[in-house]
């Protein structure tokens, strides 16, 4: 009933091998159904990133798996220049693992809010009531800066730049994020 | 005929005055009698507005976002020029609590996700860890899987019709709409005994069997609920405030619905022939006789007529369903993963010890991983479980549909109105528990 088929490649392939399981014309995998990782409970063990493949015109679905070592940054190179879907799902998985998608045009955290400073919540040695104290992350809530509600980004947008205030305009022509 | 051309002052008219503050002086066409004939208008003086660009925030406490969305718009006049969306204000970390829980604790977290169709999360999380465990139910337990998952879907469509109506400005539907969820939220209470949030499946059946005599019940609804669905469409489908807030809006081609990766009736509405339950078949839905409606447009319009379409196929598969449903038991002969009767378990040696295993250590899959989707009203709803082989998963994860599709909302609402926002936004169908997680 379910075909799941597993493919192991090596981080740096990634994007080649996708891009040919999408572009050629015996496997068109046209739909990019979900990008995730996996952390084992065993701490030697690599991270394993992987990527829900389907075939709409063939009926197939494929799992593609990279491993990444603990021993080097978690780098792996973005699928975002072949599917959009990836767009969101990369973000969630940069924000819950720390995973870096290269190549990302966007790379920013999507669940945890910007100025997060815990870690990454998905990962094995996170705690699962969190890293700070619950006193901590009420200090941390109740002195955060209000300006942050918006990003640099849309800051910029026409009048609320002119009514920032100086030292904020001057971080922002630096091509700064909020909240620092 | 003759025509004369004379000038005539026009400088109590409203096309004005010329870039000198003169009045401006228009020829006017007069026929014989003197009556004028034509007035070749004067080029009207744009006064010049484009310039600076507004950033209106909406939500993430506005009744129109469906929940906790935050949308961070910069428009031109009203025209959206880019749209910033936020999101996380739900998150609640549902796949780091997995992680500590056994699986079926896992299921009342299903419920919470996407609250609209919390059955079929139910079925759906307990679909994948069947195929971790490696046991097929039984065939009752099937059918009555079956008919949870399209009364589930029957609920979301109602509840996206009603709000998607109150949106655009049509009360009456959603008080229509409103009162058949009643009717399933009273079937669903009458089967599990809770409405909203029913953790109704357990790994190997069903936490109840239906109780005597609410095949009837069903039937009943299946009898009227179609008269609704109708009312609903002469209402809408052919009115021209509706069509006129609707059509053309937020349009995705095929090429571009599959790249987003969108799913469900949104895919289908941009007309592409994609449903999990065709095309990848679970819970024997190929033995069913159902079509998949296919829109041709890819806007809200194509979007609204899928899903009224799909709400009539539901119906007709709740009827097949009603219908085929065989005796016999609803849970799995298999110790390791339902607990024994009551009476069993205080009775007999063995029913003790696999009582107490169950209840202190949880059924225990073999080391794999498993990935099953299933559709959900949203879309393609997956479940990847990653097992190790205690009773714990390493990793749960779901594949959220509101959440792909709602990436997509920056590219649908470029180049629209503001006012249009709102109507794209809820013809995606989101809901933040799904997307925030």
């Amino acid at each position: 009933m379910w075909n799941e088929t597993t493919v192991f490649v090596a981080p740096e392939s990634v994007l080649d091998i996708i891009r040919w399981l999408h572009d050629d014309p015996s496997q068109r995998y046209d739909y990019l159904a979900d990008v995730t990782a996996v952390e084992y409970r065993d701490l030697e063990l690599p991270i394993e990133v992987v990527w829900h493949l389907r075939s709409i015109p063939y009926r197939r679905f494929l799992r593609v798996k990279a491993q990444l070592t603990k021993n080097r940054p978690l780098e792996i190179p973005s699928v975002w220049s072949i599917y959009k879907s990836a767009d969101w799902l990369e973000r969630e998985c940069f924000d819950m693992f720390g995973i870096k998608f290269v190549g990302h045009p966007d790379l920013r955290r999507i669940l945890m809010w910007e100025q997060y400073r815990e870690g990454y919540p998905l990962r094995k040695d996170f705690p699962l009531r969190g890293r700070f104290s619950r006193a901590e992350q009420l200090r941390q809530a109740l002195s955060a800066n209000p300006e942050a509600r918006y990003s640099m980004e849309e800051l910029s947008i026409a009048d609320a730049f002119e009514d920032l205030p100086t030292d904020m305009r001057q971080r922002l022509k630096r091509g700064e994020r909020t909240g620092e | 005929m003759a025509t004369q051309k004379r000038t005539v002052e026009v400088a109590l008219s409203t096309t004005g005055v010329d870039a000198q503050g003169q009045p401006q002086r228009v020829p006017l066409v007069t026929a014989d009698d003197g009556s004028a004939v034509a007035v070749e208008a004067p080029p009207a003086i744009e006064p010049d507005l484009a310039g600076e660009h507004m950033l209106i925030n909406i939500g993430p406490q506005h009744p129109a976002t469906h929940g906790v969305l935050r949308l961070v718009l910069e428009l031109d006049g009203e025209t959206v020029v880019r749209c910033i969306p936020h999101v996380g204000y739900l998150h609640c970390g549902f796949e780091k609590i997995g992680e500590y829980r056994q699986y079926n604790q896992i299921i009342p977290w299903t419920d919470r996700e996407d609250y609209l169709n919390s059955i079929g999360n139910n079925v759906a999380f307990s679909l994948g860890a069947e195929r971790l465990f490696g046991v097929d139910i039984t065939p009752r337990c099937t059918v009555l899987r079956v008919i949870a998952m399209e009364l589930s879907r029957i609920i979301s469509h109602l509840v996206w019709l009603g709000t998607t109506c109150i949106d655009i400005g049509a009360f009456t539907p959603f008080l229509w709409s409103f009162q058949e969820r009643e009717n399933v939220y009273n079937l669903l209470e009458s089967w599990v005994g809770a409405r909203l949030t029913t953790t109704a499946s357990r790994v190997g059946g069903m936490a109840a069997d239906i109780p005597d005599g609410w095949l009837e019940g069903l039937r009943n609804f299946i009898r009227t609920f179609p008269k609704t669905i109708d009312e609903v469409d002469r209402m809408l489908t052919k009115n021209g405030i509706w069509v006129g807030r609707t059509i053309g809006l937020g349009v995705m081609t095929p090429d571009e619905a599959l790249n987003w990766g969108l799913s469900g009736p949104m895919l289908r509405a941009s007309g592409v022939d994609y449903d999990v339950r065709k095309d990848f078949p679970y819970l024997d839905y190929e033995t069913y006789d159902f079509d998949v409606p296919v829109g041709t447009s890819g806007d809200v319009y194509d979007r609204y007529l899928v899903r009224m379409e799909e709400l009539r196929q539901s119906v007709r598969i709740l009827q097949q369903a009603a219908d085929r449903l065989p005796d016999g038991p609803v849970n799995v002969d298999d110790p390791r993963l339902i607990l024994p009767p009551k009476s069993k378990a205080t009775s007999e040696m063995e029913s003790m010890i696999h009582h107490f295993k169950l209840v202190m250590e949880g059924p225990r899959p073999p080391i794999g991983e498993s990935y099953v989707a299933v559709e959900s009203p949203k879309g393609e709803k997956g479940y990847y479980m990653v097992s190790d082989g205690t009773s714990k998963p390493v990793r749960w994860r779901i594949r959220p549909p509101s959440f792909v599709n709602l990436s997509a909302i920056p590219k649908m609402v470029e180049g629209h109105l503001l006012s249009d926002v709102i109507a794209i936004n809820a013809s995606i169908d989101i809901v933040m528990g799904e997307i925030d997680r």
